[in-house]
């Protein structure tokens, strides 16, 4: 098993080097000239010139790449060229606030979606099974715009018409909000989220129990004469939810840096929106350094599924 | 809920039990009117091919059918207690407690995510009502029961740490714990390896012997029959056709099946020279197709215009039934209800000895490399390998057939599939027609594809689904045979007339036909080329007996008329010894033992070869042999044993010797038979006389 482990965190740290070697080679690629773009298009070539001496654009690139890396590593991300603020700083609260909402949205889809997908496969080809499918996959096909706008519609505005408690359309949380103020307004969001990833948990679920409801094992736990209930929590279950804990694990990395049309309906200050921004100012340094999170993120969730699949599978844990 | 026993002893008592399954808003029999008592203490065999019924009626014995299969009528009675008045809650109180299974495939019957020991304390807790600790205590005593070793530490560990023989006997332990009324076998040992097979039947005759348990023993295995049960019930396309006391059964069959299914098994010691197996002509119908009256009659050589109306289950003797009309016939000698004797396949044209050989396997020798650490993986050299195959050579000469027995493990399949390019060898020569041949497949020519050709064991899986009969069969035709696309079309033509298949299925898919016809026209693609050898890897085993025979029969005469060299791979020593000329007993990827037919069943032989002939169960009840049990499981090619491979399981272990030299190859004077062994020959023989006496005596 810690081989296992060990060669996972192996393949782990490739990634990331390889990817940031992509991030950098593609940002050296986008178009414009730094320097111009930060001095703005009066700049005489002087100012240029001084500009990529100090920015060290005049090296070779290889250099350019270790110097960055070696930079990023050692957390100076250097400083952002459209705000002039430090970048670290400002990331790791965007950071922080995605980590939030992420975790409020698997709190609410985890249960509900496992749920669905549990009693869709156990009543396989049943009328509950099409009502579930068919209602997921309905809510999963609409833009998360079109949701979010329809969730604000009835928890803000239609609650608060009605002269009830409402929830707040907006959801642009100051930097340093405590997680206890900001989960009023985290609600909608993760709600949004929620719809998304129902449908894909859910149906990963029921495909998993539709298959080990299958497996001759479950003949035996039935033939030993445990109740229905046993059979299914202690047999099936135990062995159907393994690839569901391993989405769940990923769709985190999704969670964390692809809300980017939700964090825009809500305004929410989240990874997405920071990187829109770094890309609608070309704002390298910030781009490169969301973009090197968003990786370590998503390979992070890999990481831990992988870890959690291998704990909970003995096949893994103790080699085949 | 208690079990009273209804006075008679009766434990399962089924009567005119009709079982269908809906398809397409038809209802298809697959049992139809089966009645069937088993006695406390009884071990009763239920015996029929795939298709015959035989698991539809177990499971609605343990009122376990499918969502689609339903119990048209009839009563099930398991003692006092009608099992088809109970619900689903009622059923619960049943099984586990009152009627327990013991299936065919272990591996996939425990769940992998538990304990071994977890699993069987569940079974013990809930039935039986123990507390965990005594449960615990109770499921390591059920495990030193079924001679599992070390039972303690088994009792922590997963399905997947220990061997399909050790599952077996955990599912074994599960079944018997909470004291049975009826136990139910499912092919419990079909898919083990022969010698495992002898250990696991032993431990279930010892296991079973005192107590009153009621045994539903199901399997396709007449040998397994003859061994274990005191009566058979032998059906076919969903009827029952015969019901009798073993040794009745096997000494008289009443019914022309049960005579064809006898006779379909090839003997140890029949060979293709001196015998053609008894075949029975034709197919198992599928499901809802069976010919109206006797569903015999359209494969049955005896069948007269009686036999269109469908006959009853006579009472042909004391407690013996008969669904046939001519039993009394076929009884007192009137008629033969023997399939037709073919003649001997003829000797093919094999070339004067002094020719150079097809194929020359030299030192021969495969290992897999296993990359476990990140540094084996970082310098791509293991610290370990399996080691599949060690330094095996042998010869085939043009015509000739050599077969190659060994168990599970034996690395036999590794040998067919580095001949034929798919695995790269560590060391030693294959020379195809005196020429080496390259390891890579990319790296063989065209005309080596056409010369070296292969036949694999499951012909569903290896054909492709949504090619076409014909374009199977073409493929090779063009491509290697290079013949025009009008000249394809009539070879194919001839190829399937030659594999006894009609031209019409030409245009058939795969999954439209049966079993054994895949197999021919799997047969067909590998003649298509006009191979110099054909290498058949367990071509029959997946198939039923009475399709093996017809095969196997296949094989011999094609082999006779072309004169093509086969290498025949199979765990089956009867139906390697039928059909090769030369045979190689393979163990732990070395040979122990290369034999003519004549002599396989002939002292002197290797240990090893001994215990595998001696764990064969014989399809005669009244010749129990005493199988030889081999120690410990069979060791892990990672780690092989040193000297002599065998000396770890060996029942005739000299002593250091064996761990520490490899043994010499001694050939035996009279027959040319070789042995790798330290024992000497002659002692070998005279230890070995007794047994080989009993057993290789030609039956029949």
């Amino acid at each position: 098993m810690s081989r296992y482990i060990l060669r996972r965190i192996f393949f782990l740290l490739l990634t990331v080097l390889l990817t940031s070697l992509l991030v950098f080679i593609v940002t050296q690629w986008l178009p414009g000239d730094v320097c111009r773009i930060i001095l703005g298009r009066e700049a005489g070539q002087g100012a240029i010139e001084t500009c990529r001496q100090d920015l060290g654009l005049n090296q070779s690139l290889p250099v350019q790449y270790l110097t960055w890396l070696g930079d990023f590593l050692t957390g100076d991300w250097g400083v952002s060229f459209s705000t002039g603020l430090p970048i670290y700083p400002v990331v790791m609260d965007r950071l922080r606030n995605s980590l939030m909402l992420a975790l409020v949205a698997l709190v609410i889809s985890i249960p509900l979606a496992v749920t669905l997908g549990v009693v869709a496969g156990l009543n396989e080809h049943k009328p509950i099974d099409s009502t579930i499918n068919v209602g997921s996959l309905a809510v999963v096909g609409l833009p998360e715009f079109v949701t979010g706008l329809v969730l604000i519609q009835i928890f803000s505005f239609g609650l608060r018409d009605l002269g009830l408690p409402s929830l707040p359309a907006n959801s642009s949380i100051p930097p340093g909000t405590s997680f206890m103020e900001a989960l009023p307004m985290l609600i909608l969001p993760a709600l949004t989220a929620m719809l998304v990833l129902l449908a894909y948990i859910a149906r990963l679920t029921r495909a998993g129990v539709v298959e080990e409801l299958k497996q001759p094992y479950v003949r035996t736990a039935d033939l030993k004469g445990l109740p229905r209930r046993t059979v299914t929590i202690k047999h099936v279950l135990r062995n159907a939810l393994l690839p569901t804990i391993t989405v769940i694990a990923i769709s985190l990395g999704w969670l964390i840096s692809g809300l980017v049309v939700i964090e825009n309906v809500f305004n929410y200050p989240g990874l997405g929106r920071l990187m829109i921004f770094a890309i609608d100012r070309r704002d390298l340094p910030l781009l490169q350094a969301v973009t090197m999170v968003t990786v370590l993120g998503f390979a992070l969730a890999n990481l831990g599924a992988d870890v959690l699949y291998g704990i909970l599978n003995p096949r893994i844990r103790l080699g085949e | 809920m208690t079990v009273i026993d209804s006075g008679d002893g009766t434990i399962l008592d089924i009567k005119n039990l009709t079982v269908a399954y809906q398809q397409a808003g038809e209802w298809l029999e697959a049992v139809r009117e089966v009645s069937l008592r088993i006695q406390g203490g009884e071990t009763y065999g239920l015996v029929g091919e795939s298709g015959s019924g035989k698991t539809s009626l177990v499971l609605a014995v343990m009122r376990y059918l499918e969502e689609t299969g339903s119990i048209r009528s009839g009563e099930i009675h398991l003692g006092d207690l009608d099992l088809l008045a109970l619900d689903d809650n009622q059923l619960r109180q049943v099984w586990g407690k009152q009627i327990t299974l013991v299936p065919q495939n272990p591996q996939s019957a425990l769940n992998p995510s538990l304990q071994v020991g977890d699993q069987l304390i569940e079974t013990l807790r809930h039935n039986l009502n123990l507390s965990q600790e005594e449960a615990e205590r109770q499921a390591v005593e059920w495990l030193k029961t079924v001679r599992l070793p070390d039972p303690g530490r088994v009792a922590a560990q997963y399905p997947h740490q220990i061997s399909g023989g050790m599952q077996q006997r955990v599912m074994i332990a599960m079944a018997l714990c909470t004291d049975p009324q009826l136990l139910i076998l499912d092919e419990p040992t079909t898919d083990l390896d022969v010698t495992t097979q002898a250990v696991i039947l032993d431990l279930i005759r010892d296991l079973t012997q005192e107590q009153n348990t009621g045994i539903l023993y199901v399997t396709h295995n007449l040998g397994v029959v003859a061994q274990v049960c005191d009566r058979v019930a032998v059906m076919y396309a969903s009827e029952l056709v015969e019901d009798a006391a073993t040794q009745e059964l096997f000494s008289k069959p009443l019914h022309p099946y049960t005579q064809g299914l006898i006779d379909s098994i090839p003997r140890m010691g029949d060979t293709k020279d001196n015998i053609q197996l008894r075949a029975i002509t034709g197919q198992i119908p599928p499901i809802g197709e069976a010919p109206s009256g006797c569903v015999f009659r359209t494969r049955c050589p005896v069948a007269v215009d009686i036999c269109l109306t469908r006959p009853p289950l006579y009472p042909a003797g004391e407690s013996r039934y008969s669904r046939c009309h001519r039993w009394s016939d076929i009884d007192q000698g009137e008629i033969s209800a023997h399939q037709p004797t073919p003649a001997a396949i003829p000797e093919p044209i094999k070339p004067d000895s002094g020719q150079h050989p097809d194929l020359k396997v030299k030192e021969l020798t495969v290992h897999f490399p296993l990359l476990r650490s990140i540094s084996d993986w970082a310098s791509n050299r293991p610290s370990s390998e399996v080691r599949a195959v060690n330094g095996i050579s042998f010869e085939l000469s043009p015509g000739h057939t050599l077969g190659l027995v060994g168990e599970s493990g034996s690395g036999k399949t590794t040998i067919a599939r580095t001949i034929m390019g798919l695995e790269e060898k560590l060391s030693g020569s294959i020379e195809l027609l005196e020429i080496p041949l390259p390891d890579k497949l990319s790296r063989r020519d065209l005309d080596t594809l056409r010369l070296l050709q292969m036949v694999f064991q499951n012909p569903e899986e290896a054909l492709n689904p949504h090619h076409t009969i014909a374009e199977t069969l073409r493929r090779p035709l063009i491509r290697l045979s290079g013949l025009s696309d009008s000249e394809a079309e009539s070879r194919m033509v001839e190829l399937l007339q030659a594999v006894r298949l009609p031209a019409s299925y030409a245009g058939r898919l795969p999954g439209q036909l049966s079993g054994g016809e895949i197999q021919r026209v799997a047969i067909a693609r590998a003649l298509a080329s006009n191979p110099e050898l054909i290498i058949l890897d367990e071509p029959v085993s997946s198939l039923d007996v009475s399709v093996q025979a017809t095969i196997l029969n296949l094989v011999g005469e094609l082999q006779a008329d072309l004169g093509t060299s086969l290498m025949f791979i199979s765990h089956d020593l009867a139906i390697v010894g039928y059909l090769a000329d030369q045979i190689g007993v393979i163990y732990l990827g070395s040979l122990m033992e290369i034999t003519g037919p004549d002599d396989l069943f002939q002292s002197p032989h290797h240990p090893y070869t001994e215990a595998l002939l001696s764990a064969i169960p014989l399809a005669d009840p009244s010749r129990k042999g005493e199988p030889i049990h081999l120690g410990g499981e069979i060791p892990n090619p990672v780690d092989l044993p040193s000297g002599c491979p065998f000396h770890t399981r060996c029942p005739r272990y000299l002593g250091e010797i064996c761990a520490t030299q490899a043994p010499p190859w001694q050939v035996a004077e009279e027959t040319g038979k070789q042995i790798f062994c330290h024992i000497p020959l002659a002692e070998l023989s005279a230890s070995q006389e007794n047994m080989i006496a009993e057993r290789s005596k030609l039956s029949n």
